[in-house]
C-alpha cells in the first residue's frame, strides 16, 4: 500500500491584489506535499515573491483559505509556528542580513528558537562549514560580495533546521561553481522545497517538477505542457532538455 | 569610508573585557556629569580621566585623533564666534574686536567637555560590538523598542549610505554636474526623497525577514557577560572617579 504523503501547504482559492491593479494571485489553488521538490519559473512581476510572502504570513490574502502543516492559519499567532518550520530565503539578501558579523547573523535564528548561546554558535559554525564558508565567522555582513551575501543568507535559514525551504532566486548572481555548490547542497538535504529561479538548467537539476505562475494561478508541468510552451520557458530559445524526454 | 565601523570593538585590553553593562552605565553617568559641570577643576580632571580610559583601552591614538577631528570644525566655529559676541569683561582687543573673558571661558569649557565626552565614549562604548551594546542596553531594561530601533539604525545607516552612493553614481554616469540651478536642487530633492522611501521599505522587509527567523522582539546576543573580579574593580574605580569629579564640581556647596 502506498503511504499517503503529508500535506505541507494547501492554498484554497487564495486571492491577493494591490489596489487598482489586476490580481497578482487569483483564486489560486495549490497543494504542496512532504518530500516534494518543486522548481518555479515565471516572468518578472508574475507574483512569485508575493506567493512566498503569503505562505509565510508576511502579507495577508484578500480572500481564500490557507492551511499549513494541516492546520488553518489566519492570525499572526498561527504563523509563528509556520516560520519556525519553514525557512524563506529572501530575494534580496540585504533584507535578510542585519547583524554586524556573519556568525551573529547566523546565530540569530537558533537563538530565537530557544537554543543556548553555545549551541547557537556551534550550529552556526557547522552551517558555515556545510555551506563552504569556513573562516567567514567574523566577516562584516554588509561588506560581503553579492554572492557571498546570498550564501550567508542561505546559511541563516539552514541554521534553523527547517522542514521546508522556500528559496526566492537562490541562484541569481552566482557564478557556475557556486551554483553547483548550491545544487549539491540542495540535493543532499532531505527536506521539501520550492525554489524560484529564472534558470531552467538549475531548476531541472534540483527539482522533480517545474511549476509556473500565470495570470494569478499556479500551473504544473503537465498543465504547462498542454497549456503553452512559452509560458514555461521564457528562455526557451536557449538549448535545454526536458524531463522524460 | 563608512559612517559606522566597529574599529575599536576588537581588542584585548582590560576595558574590552569589562562587562558591557558596567561600561554603558559608567559612560552614561560620567558623560552626564561632565556635560553639566561648570568648574574648570572638574573639566580638567574629567579630561584627564577620559584620556586615561583611552590609554587603558589601548586604543590607537591616531584613530582616536581622527575621530576627534570630526568635532574640531565645530569647536573652531565656537572659538571664533563666542569670545567676540559674549558680553562681559574684556580680555584683550584684536583690531576692532574685543575678546570677552566669559566667552573665552565658555569656549574652553565646551572644548574640554566635548573632547572628554567623546574620548570616554570611545573608550567605554566603542570597545564592544554594536550588537553587544544593543544587548547590554536591553539587559539594562532600556525599552525593547528603543534598543531595536538603535540596532536597526546602526545597521541600516550602512545600507542607506550604500544606497546613496549607488544613486550618486547613477546620476554621475548620466552626466550630472551639480551647480547652483533648479535642476541640481530638484535632483538632490529627488535623491533625498527616494532615499527615505527606500530606507523605510527596506526597514519593512528587514522586519519581515527577522520575523521569519523567529524574532519576537527580544534580542539575544551570543556575547557572554561573564562575571569576573575585574568587573568589581572597574566599577569601584569608576564610582570613585565619579564621586571625585562630583566633589570637585559641587563640593563647595556642602563645605560650610
Ligand atoms: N508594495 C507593492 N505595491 C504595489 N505593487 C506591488 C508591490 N509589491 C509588488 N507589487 C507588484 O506585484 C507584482 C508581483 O510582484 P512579485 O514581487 O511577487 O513578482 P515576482 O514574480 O517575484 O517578480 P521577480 O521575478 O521580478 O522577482 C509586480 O507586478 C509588482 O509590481
Ligand atoms: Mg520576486
Amino acid at each position: 500500500m502506498i503511504k499517503t504523503k503529508k500535506t505541507i501547504i494547501n492554498l484554497d482559492k487564495v486571492s491577493f491584489f494591490y489596489p487598482d491593479r489586476l490580481p497578482i494571485l487569483d483564486r489560486l489553488d495549490f497543494t504542496f506535499y512532504q518530500d516534494e521538490k518543486i522548481g518555479m519559473m515565471a516572468p518578472n512581476g508574475s507574483g512569485k515573491t508575493t506567493f512566498f510572502h503569503i505562505i509565510m504570513g508576511l502579507i495577508k490574502p484578500e480572500s481564500g483559505k490557507i492551511e499549513i502543516f494541516e492546520k488553518p492559519v489566519t492570525r499572526e499567532k498561527d504563523f509563528l509556528e509556520v516560520r519556525r518550520r519553514i525557512g524563506l530565503l529572501f530575494q534580496d539578501s540585504d533584507d535578510q542580513l542585519f547583524n554586524p558579523t556573519v556568525l551573529e547573523d547566523i546565530a540569530f535564528g537558533p537563538l530565537n528558537l530557544g537554543k543556548t548561546k553555545e549551541e547557537a554558535i556551534e550550529i552556526s559554525r557547522k552551517t558555515l562549514e556545510f555551506i563552504g564558508l569556513n573562516g567567514f565567522e567574523n566577516r562584516i555582513t554588509y561588506k560581503l560580495s553579492g554572492g557571498e551575501k546570498k550564501l550567508v543568507a542561505l546559511a541563516t535559514i539552514l541554521a534553523m533546521e527547517p522542514e521546508v525551504l522556500l528559496l526566492d532566486e537562490p541562484s541569481a548572481g552566482l557564478d557556475e561553481k557556486t551554483k553547483e555548490r548550491i545544487t549539491t547542497i540542495l540535493r543532499s538535504l532531505k527536506i521539501s522545497y520550492i525554489v524560484v529561479s529564472h534558470e531552467f538548467d538549475f531548476l531541472s537539476e534540483i527539482s522533480d517538477s517545474i511549476y509556473t505562475l500565470d495570470r494569478g494561478k499556479i500551473l504544473s508541468d503537465a498543465e504547462m505542457y498542454i497549456h503553452q510552451h512559452y509560458h514555461a520557458h521564457p528562455y526557451g530559445g536557449r538549448p535545454h532538455k526536458h524531463k522524460n524526454e | 569610508m563608512t559612517l559606522i565601523n566597529e574599529h575599536f570593538a576588537s581588542g584585548s585590553s582590560v576595558i574590552h573585557r569589562i562587562d558591557p553593562r558596567i561600561k554603558v552605565i559608567s559612560a552614561a553617568v560620567f558623560t552626564i556629569i561632565l556635560a553639566i559641570s561648570q568648574q574648570f577643576e572638574t573639566l580638567i580632571a574629567g579630561f584627564f580621566f577620559s584620556f586615561s580610559l583611552v590609554l587603558l583601552a589601548g586604543l590607537n591614538v591616531k584613530e582616536v585623533l581622527k575621530r576627534l577631528f570630526v568635532i574640531i570644525g565645530f569647536l573652531i566655529l565656537i572659538w571664533v564666534i563666542v569670545p567676540l559676541t559674549f558680553e562681559g569683561e574684556q580680555l584683550f582687543k584684536i583690531g576692532p574686536f574685543s575678546v570677552m573673558k566669559p566667552g573665552v571661558f565658555l569656549s574652553a569649557r565646551i572644548t574640554l567637555k566635548s573632547v572628554s565626552i567623546l574620548m570616554a565614549l570611545m573608550a567605554l562604548t566603542a570597545t564592544m560590538a554594536l550588537s553587544t551594546l544593543g544587548h547590554a542596553m536591553s539587559r539594562l531594561k532600556i525599552s525593547g523598542k528603543l534598543v531595536h530601533l538603535f540596532m536597526i539604525t546602526i545597521r541600516y545607516i550602512a545600507v542607506i549610505e550604500q544606497e546613496y552612493g549607488r544613486l550618486l553614481r547613477a546620476i554621475k554616469i548620466r552626466g550630472f554636474k551639480p551647480g547652483t540651478n533648479m535642476h541640481t536642487y530638484r535632483t538632490f530633492a529627488y535623491i533625498i526623497g527616494i532615499l527615505f522611501v527606500r530606507a523605510s521599505s527596506r526597514a519593512d522587509r528587514v522586519y519581515q525577514a527577522m520575523r521569519c527567523r523567529g524574532f519576537d522582539g527580544r534580542f539575544i546576543s551570543i556575547h557572554e557577560f561573564q562575571t569576573h573580579k575585574r568587573n568589581g574593580v572597574f566599577s569601584a574605580l569608576m564610582i570613585l572617579i565619579i564621586i571625585f569629579i562630583s566633589i570637585l564640581e559641587w563640593g563647595h556647596l556642602i563645605e560650610f
